[in-house]
């Protein structure tokens, strides 16, 4: 079971400049500057349209992205929960 | 008196401070409006006189600041002009860095204390470059601009025997936290342009002693260094990512290590040819 459903916080929320390897977000709520590498900023941008639940969530990432690693799941939660802990992904 | 953008009010519990600030800032135009006061107070009743000791008291300070000893007075009013500004100034991006320009366009040199943008800047100033200052380059958030705040050179140790001829100065201040220091006034053109801003154009980040040697930047090395060297880049919020990013995107950097002042110089030069 994949588990609750994510979304990226609202594209108004955020100010994004990818920079090279590395993205710098800026969240408007906290006034923090986040600097991102992949595949946070990816994340983002897949939870921008529409919530996933981190399954299909890997379904859309793994379409044109490489975690990587043979247990892409792990590495995805890991991620997931920086992000949500940075306030820049919720739960719906 | 009035440094480009910024008003002071400045008192003291003794005359000399304020004489050596009358004698140093000469040339600065008194201001209409005061953004910051701040006092030279004795850190006690008695030590105004025995052992006269100077803190800084006003609208920012720090209460874990040493106090100087009244000989170098002078050190604390900058001290405290530094203060105010690095600690309460909202209205530009603030970068520790020197500037210099030509016409209206402008080099940032940034780098922590001992990089040497200070004697940089001064052996520009004397060479047809327009002297915007050696310790905060101001980025108005709006336009992008660089605006002047130029105050006096504060040169230390080495750095001593590359003072100009002619120049203005303070007294020689001795034994101070940062070793032996004088201040050092820009040249009266400076002064009197110091409502121009100009363009930045080129940012280097310069570090002195070190055998010469240039090398680009990754986008994300500029701005973290840029996000270190702004003392107030978290309290400007957006307006400050903003400003920040587009001075990241629009201005190329360099990192410059140079062995000596006149190899330095003559880098920052070549670098501004090949603009």
């Amino acid at each position: 079971m994949a588990g609750p459903r994510y979304r990226a916080a609202a594209a108004a929320l955020l100010i994004v400049e990818p920079l090279d390897m590395f993205t710098a977000v800026f969240h408007r709520p906290s006034g923090v500057t986040h600097l991102l590498n992949e595949p946070a900023p990816q994340i983002l941008e897949a939870l921008a349209d529409e919530p996933l639940d981190r399954d299909a969530l890997l379904a859309r990432l793994a379409q044109n992205f490489d975690l990587g690693e043979a247990d892409g799941t792990a590495v995805l939660q890991a991620r997931l929960t920086e992000l949500e802990t940075a306030g820049l992904v919720d739960r719906v | 008196m009035r440094v480009g953008p910024v008003g002071f009010r400045i008192g003291s519990d003794w005359h000399a401070p304020i004489a050596a600030l009358d004698a140093l800032y000469r040339d600065y135009p008194r201001p209409e409006f005061a953004d910051y006061s701040f006092r030279l107070e004795a850190v006690s009743p008695w030590r105004r006189r025995v052992r006269p000791s100077v803190r800084v008291a006003g609208d920012y300070w720090l209460p874990d600041a040493s106090p100087l000893p009244l000989a170098q007075g002078l050190l604390a009013a900058e001290m405290g002009m530094n203060l105010q500004v690095a600690l309460g100034h909202r209205r530009h991006l603030l970068l520790h860095a020197a500037v210099v320009a030509r016409g209206d366009r402008a080099i940032l040199m940034s780098g922590v204390s001992g990089a040497g943008k200070s004697t940089l800047a001064l052996m520009l100033s004397h060479r047809g470059w327009r002297f915007l200052g050696d310790e905060f380059a101001m980025i108005d958030p709006d336009t992008g601009l660089a605006h002047p705040f130029p105050r006096p050179v504060s040169l230390k140790n080495e750095s001593l025997s590359l003072i100009p001829e002619g120049c203005r100065t303070g007294p020689l201040l001795t034994g101070t936290p940062k070793g032996d220091v004088r201040h050092v006034a820009p040249p009266a053109a400076a002064i009197a342009a110091m409502d121009e801003p100009a363009r930045p154009a080129l940012v280097i980040f310069p570090r002195f002693g070190f055998p010469s040697a240039l090398s680009g930047l990754a986008p994300t090395e500029t701005f973290m260094r840029l996000t270190q060297a702004s003392t107030n880049y978290v309290a400007m919020g957006e307006a400050g990512f903003q400003a920040l990013t587009r001075l990241r995107a629009q201005v190329p950097a360099v990192a410059l290590d140079y062995p000596d002042g006149e190899a330095g110089v003559a880098a920052v030069e070549a670098l501004w040819e090949a603009l």
